[in-house]
Parts: structure tokens; C-alpha cells; sequence
């Protein structure tokens, strides 16, 4: 049976619908995510799974229960790590630590040696009896993941876990998280940012606009809806001139004597990228085209989206 | 999967709000300590033996001398003030600023657990602050029955009449831009024209009977008939009853505020 499953979720403030009929399933000892850009409803959605929030409509069965009746047992079971953290900066680390586990009814000497634990798990035991206030935001993050699992919980939900960070904190959380995997957490973590979403999530959806648009591994995601590799070509010119040439290049007799040289065309305001299986050849009949700069890459999940809606994730 | 059910309780919310008292209870007992020296010093002693040597312990303070009048109503007001501020700026950083209630609400605890938790933690702010001003008032010698033990309970009574309704109001509020002319023209008249300073009958008849309606005259007259010993009768039930509804009132509206904030 799923850990968390959805029929027809739906969640609507006033006349704005935010999340709009979505449908999905969380398998134990999985790492789920909800990848899309802001304002695509995957807040709304966490903080529905998150049992503080109530669904305008359709079905939520967490750990087999219904979080409109059933609310403080599952959130019993769960760990949160919001967006915006909500440590208590004057009380220490390991009070942070403590009186949260106090709010589960844990006994004090059950949440000594596991404040102590999870404070080694997270990197920070030096910094235990330290104010909270003065420590970097990654740190803080890092306080906050120690917290969610405090109660030992069944699901850790982590929203956006490391928006805000620079890359080097950004890289610590997720080895935390990676090692979290390993022993078997299941997650479930929203993000905007692709590259978070193919390092952490066994299985993500799409979403956009309230929607679910695809759904499924990474590497499928990219087979599916992207080609092996992209040319990224740059131009000091107009973008639409080179895009028109480009295409032009496509058509040509030369290029069709060779099969088909992309699939697509996606212009970008600085410039154009072309889904190819072939990047290399393509490159060699760029010549024909005045471009400043070329760049051969593999597919993301960046592309996936693109192609999904027409639109870049983080604007 | 199976493991105990956490059993959510207020118990469990009023022990983050007591550690952090923990951080800062020396420099609030300071505080509740000096304030009443200071005003019982400069308005109890210096401005009455002025009062004493013209109404000269007279009919209209109730045959008491003036400090004697003065300490209980100002016992009242502290609290309410106390109140007040613990139902302002804490209320609305527990939901925007710090966060605290957020927190809780993604635990077991339920949003009654979350209110009722620092509502009982404002209790006993205020009911603590109210013992050490009463200890003031014994100092200064103006306690004058051992009924006076059981003011500090109804200060505190006094203050969580405002502190419901305003924890209750501040739960609607984006911002703290409402929070000083609150103070300034809501509690603050409450404090110079609810019978502190001095007998409402003094007042134009419209005024005393405003003043009837404030919830810190009806602490200001349990407090002087407790501490003074003198007209403790079935009035005060009355007195009591009014401010218990008060609090009745404002914590089911405000556990309205609090929920729609808390899972909108």
C-alpha cells in the first residue's frame, strides 16, 4: 500500500485554484518530489500532506488515514522541514532540538542521546549549546532537518530544502539528505530547481499551474519528453534571426540527406537551443550560421519543463 | 507502522513557552519589580500626601489614604498592561516573525493546544508580575487584609480580560501597525478614566458609566476590596463574573482567529 496517495487533490483559496485535481502515490523508502516553478501549487499541496491544511476537494490518504479526521496521528508520523525555517533563534541548538521532541510527548531521556545523534548526524555537535541567531542559513537548515527527525518520523516532507543557500551549504544538505535515502527515509520534497530533483528524487511530477504535467523518473522524464543532448547556440544578434536560419538549416537538402538533425527549436531571449540525438553533426553544419558561441549538453529535467509549458523554471 | 499515538496537550505547548522565560526571567522579575517601586514612590508617596493633606483621608477615597487607594488600582492596570504587551508583538511573531506557532502546528499539537498553551503561559507571566507588585504594595505598607493574597489573581484575571480579545485581534493582522494606537487610545484611556487615579463618581455621569464597562474597573474595584479588606461583599462576584466572561469570550474568538490563521 502507498504511504501517501491522492485522487482529484485539490486546493482552491477564494476564486484561485492552486492546486487543481492532482493525482499521485508515495511508496515507502522512496525520495518523491514536486518539482515546478513558484506559484505551481507545491506548497499547497505539502502543507495538505502536512496535515495543516485542509483539501477543498477530492481524496488524501496518509499512512492509511484521512488527515481532515485524522490529523494529529499522522502528523504523529511526519517530519517537517518548512520553506522558511522556524527555528527558535534565542533558545540553543540542542533546546531547538528538545523542545520540539517534547511537543511529540518524548520523554527526556529518550531525547538526550538522539538530540546528541542527530546533532553529529548533521554535522553541528560543537555547536549544541550555541544561540541559534548567529549561525549561517545553512546551518540553521541543517538544525531544522536534525529537528524534523526528532520523532523518528515515517515520512520527512521537505519544502524547498535548500532554497536560499549558496552552493557549497547546498551540497551539504543534500549528502545529508542522500545518506538520509540510504537508510531508507521516505521523502517527499518540493523544489524549483532541476538539478535538485535529479540528484535527490527517485520518482518526481511536473507541476505547473496547479497541475500535474508528467510524471515520473528522471532519466524517464528526459527520455520522454527531451532528446539525448542539446546545442545551445549564443548570438550578439537578434535571437529570432538566428532561430529563422537555424530552422532554414533544418530544412535544407544537405541536412535532410542526413535524416532528421533535431526534433525542436526552443528560443530563449539569449538564445536558441536545439534538441538533437546528433549534437556533433550538428554542430559541424552550424557553420552556415552566424553564432557567436556553441555548447553541447546533456538533456535536464530544465529541458523537460521547457518543453512541457513553453516556459524556463526559475524565472 | 505501529506506534503510540501522541497525545496532544496544552501541557506540552506552555513547556517551549516556559523555556524561554527560563532565557529571561531575572530581568522580568526586575521589571515587575522596580515599575511598582517607581510608580507607588512618586504617585503613592509624593503626589499623595499632597492628596491626603487637602481630601484629608476623606469620604470620597473610601476613608483610605491615598497610596492606599492608589497601589491595588495600579496592581490591576499593571496587569493589564503586562497583558497587553504579551498579547501583541509575541502573538503576531508566532505566526509571521518567529514562527513559533507554525511549528507546533506541523507537530501533533492541535491549534487549541497552540492557543490555550500561551494563554496559560500569559496567565502566569501576569499572575507572577502581580505577586511581586503586591510584595511592593506590602513594603510600602498599604496591604491591609490577609483577603489581599488573592488580588494577584484577579490582576491576572484583569489582564487576561485583554489579553484574550487582543491575541484574538491580532491573529487578523498582516503587520504591527495597529499595535500603538491600540495602546495609546485604547488601553491608555482605560488606564487614566477606569478608577486607578481616582473614584469614577468624580466623572461626569457619561464617562462613569463608560468606565463601568471596562474590564480594568472591574479589576481595580476586586483588587482595592481585597487588598484593603474593606467592601468585600456580593459586588465582587458580579466584578468576577464580568471578567471571566470577558476571557470566556475573547479565547472563542480567538481560537477562530487562530485556526483560520493557522491552516488557511
Amino acid at each position: 500500500m502507498s504511504l501517501i496517495a491522492a485522487w482529484g487533490l485539490t486546493k482552491r483559496f477564494g476564486d484561485f485554484t492552486a492546486v487543481d485535481g492532482i493525482n499521485f502515490e508515495v511508496e515507502r523508502g522512496e525520495v518523491f518530489g514536486f518539482l515546478g516553478p513558484n506559484g505551481a501549487g507545491k506548497s499547497s499541496t505539502m502543507r495538505m500532506i502536512g496535515c495543516v491544511s485542509d483539501p477543498t476537494g477530492g481524496a488524501l490518504r496518509i499512512l492509511g488515514m484521512d488527515p481532515s479526521r485524522e490529523g494529529t496521528k499522522i502528523r504523529s508520523s511526519l517530519g517537517v522541514v518548512p520553506q522558511q525555517d522556524n527555528l527558535d533563534e534565542e533558545l540553543s541548538v540542542a533546546e531547538n532540538l528538545y523542545v520540539y521532541g517534547r511537543y511529540f510527548d518524548l520523554p527526556r531521556a529518550v531525547l538526550r542521546p538522539r538530540i546528541s545523534e542527530l546533532l553529529e548526524f548533521v554535522q553541528l555537535s560543537e555547536r549544541a549549546d550555541d544561540h541559534v541567531e548567529p549561525l549561517s542559513g545553512g546551518m540553521k537548515r541543517r538544525i531544522t532537518i536534525a529537528r524534523a527527525l526528532i520523532s523518528e518520523p515515517e515520512v520527512l516532507l521537505l519544502d524547498e530544502p535548500t532554497t536560499g543557500l549558496d552552493p557549497q551549504a547546498r551540497h551539504v544538505v543534500w549528502e545529508r539528505l542522500w545518506t538520509l535515502k540510504r537508510q531508507g527515509v521516505t521523502q517527499v520534497l518540493t523544489t524549483h530547481y532541476m538539478d535538485e530533483a535529479e540528484q535527490l528524487c527517485d520518482r518526481l511530477v511536473v507541476m505547473d499551474r496547479g497541475k500535474i504535467v508528467a510524471e515520473g523518473s528522471p532519466r524517464q522524464l528526459i527520455e520522454r519528453y527531451s532528446t539525448r543532448e542539446v546545442v545551445e547556440v549564443r548570438t550578439h544578434g537578434q535571437v529570432t534571426v538566428m532561430a529563422e536560419a537555424l530552422r532554414r538549416l533544418g530544412e535544407s537538402p544537405k541536412a535532410q540527406a542526413r535524416e532528421e538533425l533535431y526534433e525542436r527549436v526552443e528560443e530563449l531571449p539569449d538564445r536558441v537551443l536545439l534538441y538533437t540525438d546528433q549534437g556533433e553533426r550538428l554542430v559541424a553544419l552550424l557553420g552556415e550560421v552566424e553564432h557567436e558561441s556553441v555548447l553541447v549538453r546533456r538533456s535536464t529535467l530544465e529541458d523537460v519543463f521547457l518543453h512541457l509549458t513553453g516556459r524556463s523554471l526559475v524565472d | 507502522m505501529a506506534r503510540a499515538a501522541v497525545v496532544p496537550s496544552t501541557r506540552l505547548a506552555v513547556e517551549y513557552w516556559l523555556l524561554t522565560y527560563r532565557r529571561n526571567w531575572k530581568g522580568s522579575i526586575l521589571t515587575s519589580f522596580l515599575s511598582p517601586v517607581l510608580f507607588l514612590a512618586a504617585m503613592g508617596l509624593g503626589l499623595g500626601s499632597l492628596v491626603d493633606a487637602e481630601v484629608g483621608s476623606g469620604r470620597d477615597l473610601g476613608g483610605l489614604d491615598y497610596l492606599d487607594f492608589l497601589a491595588p488600582g495600579l496592581l490591576a492596570s499593571n496587569a493589564m498592561m503586562l497583558a497587553v504587551n504579551e498579547s501583541t508583538y509575541p502573538v503576531l511573531g508566532g505566526f509571521k516573525w518567529y514562527r513559533t506557532y507554525m511549528a507546533m502546528a506541523a507537530s501533533p499539537l492541535r491549534g487549541r493546544d497552540i492557543l490555550l498553551g500561551h494563554f496559560a503561559y500569559m496567565a502566569f507571566r501576569v499572575t507572577l508580575a502581580s505577586f511581586v507588585f503586591l510584595g511592593v504594595m506590602a513594603a510600602f505598607g498599604s496591604v491591609s487584609s490577609p483577603l489581599a493574597v488573592l488580588a494577584p489573581f484577579c490582576a491576572a484575571l484583569c489582564g487576561m480580560a485583554f489579553a484574550t480579545p487582543t491575541a484574538a485581534f491580532v491573529a487578523t493582522r498582516i503587520n504591527a501597525d495597529n499595535f500603538s494606537t491600540y495602546t495609546r487610545f485604547v488601553i491608555m484611556p482605560m488606564f487614566l478614566f477606569s478608577g486607578i487615579f481616582y473614584p469614577v463618581s468624580q466623572l461626569p455621569i457619561v464617562l462613569e458609566q463608560l468606565a463601568w464597562l471596562t474590564p480594568v474597573w472591574h479589576g481595580v474595584r476586586l483588587c482595592r476590596a481585597l487588598s484593603t479588606g474593606s467592601g468585600v461583599n456580593w459586588e465582587l462576584a458580579g466584578h468576577l463574573a464580568y471578567l471571566v466572561a470577558l476571557i470566556l469570550a475573547g479565547t472563542l474568538v480567538a481560537s477562530r482567529t487562530f485556526t483560520k490563521r493557522l491552516y488557511e
